[in-house]
């Protein structure tokens, strides 16, 4: 394998990682936005059990009367200890212990508006009642698989432009190292895109080799890091999951690079034939 | 006669040296042989460089094929070449294809499809007697038979006019003698043949061959090609 084909095989690899990367982390995104999208949950806060379930009713029936919700289910108690379990441990099935009750909504519009009417509804029925958006909640974590996308997507951007500044410096090389040819074909005749085509040809082996060891190797660790991601049984990381659009689009990135490569070499050497005569 | 190439008062210097070149002016016509001599270092390597367009003066007037060279757009010069046979001083053979890609690649440039290729590509390395080095890379040929490839490859494509640094430096008598006589028979089809050497005993093999003689950058006759003196004349 030669020099250029080991760096494209290089370039590739990390190229394809990035995307996976963020690929993978654009799903999961995606999958959060569409689960938290108009969720919200009431928590009413009160010492007194009986007082507390009042409240809950009195907000499950308002709720129910609105036309902004879709949905509303109060969480049961039995949830409620299974949460706290790893905390308070088998005390969380106290029915003596102050655990808020907590209500459920999936709203029909998931915009801001019918979430403030419905926490004014709420408001209304239990002034000292808490609303919590999800979306609001989980906002940082979003915020943070937005900016991994973003960083995976400029890491691609800068892998291609890596991969063409490579490819032009070896075609300058190439240009310098079979001068005397080139000369040769000038004065034959040669057109200076049937010289480029040359390089072009030689640069578009090199990198469709290095472009499929460096792409399979790619995908290979991809598919084994999806897998691990997938054992360990979070949700989170488990919706980091690759669709096949994603797959196509990662076995295509090779070819996107073979492309680059050569349209890169071509430009490089009629740029520079273009100074002789 | 028409004249394929024209030169007018052509001046040649290689960045800020001292002229190379100075007011060259001559007519070939088409269909003729012309020796071009002189001294080494008097500019005839020079002038074949200007007459197959490595080059451009630094002023002065070339008309080649009838049009004016000088100012001719770079994306032109490909048509042009192609109608130029070189046999260049140091051969300048392609070091990775082998005697038969060599002396193919003038017709591969051109376009010529492969299946027309072999044949020509046979009888020329016949003619030159390398028809046993077909597959031979350049660094295993020896000096004269590199310059029998280089002759090959130059007249192949059948130019309209062939410029020849020296073809006959580095081949035997005998071989010598075959290669003017095809010059000589490329040129009786009408190809043009300009052939540089300060071998006198070369002149005396084409009586019908004009001579340029090039002193210090300056052809000797202004006003143009001077005739070869009938051979009887000759000292």
């Amino acid at each position: 394998m030669g020099a250029m084909t080991g760096v494209m095989a290089i370039m590739l690899f990390l190229t394809v990682l990035s995307a996976a990367t963020g690929l993978g982390t654009a799903a999961a995104a995606r999958l959060l936005d569409r689960d938290l999208a108009g969720r919200l949950t009431v928590q009413v806060v009160k010492g007194d059990p009986a007082s507390r379930d009042a409240a809950a009713t009195r907000i499950t029936a308002a709720l129910r009367a609105s036309t902004d919700v879709v949905a509303v289910s109060t969480v049961p108690r039995a949830e409620l200890a299974r949460l706290l379990r790893p905390w308070l441990g088998d005390d969380a099935g106290d029915a003596a212990l102050p655990v808020p009750a907590l209500i459920d909504i999936q709203l029909r519009d998931p915009g801001d508006t019918a979430a403030d009417r419905v926490a004014a509804l709420v408001a209304g029925a239990v002034p000292d009642a808490r609303v919590d958006r999800h979306q609001a909640w989980m906002s940082p974590v979003n915020g943070a698989m937005r900016t991994v996308v973003l960083l995976a997507l400029g890491l691609v951007l800068l892998m291609a432009a890596a991969t063409a500044a490579v490819v032009v410096l070896a075609a300058r090389a190439g240009l310098q190292f079979h001068r005397a040819t080139i000369d040769v074909m000038h004065m034959l005749g040669a057109t200076d895109v049937q010289i480029a085509r040359l390089f072009q040809r030689r640069i578009a082996l090199d990198a469709a080799f290095g472009g499929v060891v460096g792409g399979a190797a790619a995908l290979g660790v991809t598919a084994a890091l999806q897998a691990q991601m997938a054992a360990l049984g979070s949700e989170l990381l488990g919706s980091t999951r690759l669709g096949t659009g994603d797959w196509v689009l990662l076995a295509l990135l090779p070819l996107c690079f073979v492309a680059l490569a050569t349209f890169a070499a071509r430009l490089a050497v009629l740029r520079a034939l273009g100074r002789t005569l | 006669m028409a004249s394929i190439v024209q030169f007018e008062n052509v001046g040649l210097r290689y960045g800020t040296g001292p002229e190379t070149l100075s007011d060259v002016s001559f007519q070939l016509g088409r269909g003729s042989f012309y020796f071009l001599t002189g001294a080494s270092g008097a500019g005839k390597t020079s002038l074949l460089r200007l007459l197959y367009l490595a080059q451009r003066p630094s002023r002065g007037i070339i008309r080649l094929f009838g049009e004016d060279t000088v100012l001719l757009p770079r994306t032109r010069l490909p048509g042009f070449r192609r109608r130029i046979g070189v046999v260049f001083q140091d051969f300048r053979l392609v070091p990775h294809l082998s005697t038969w890609d060599n002396v193919a690649l003038p017709l591969r440039v051109a376009g010529v499809p492969e299946e027309d290729v072999e044949q020509p590509v046979r009888e020329m390395l016949a003619w030159v007697g390398l028809t046993d080095r077909a597959n031979a890379r350049p660094a295993t040929l020896s000096g004269g038979e590199q310059q029998r490839v280089a002759i090959a490859r130059a007249v192949i494509g059948r130019p309209e006019m062939l410029v020849a640094d020296e073809p006959t430096g580095n081949v035997d008598p005998d071989m010598a003698e075959r290669l003017l006589h095809l010059f000589d028979s490329l040129n009786k089809l009408g190809t043009t043949v300009v052939v540089a050497t300060h071998d006198f005993q070369l002149l005396n093999r084409i009586p019908d061959a004009q001579m340029m003689r090039l002193d210090k950058g300056r052809l000797l006759d202004p006003t143009g090609a001077l005739r070869y003196p009938p051979p009887r004349s000759r000292p």
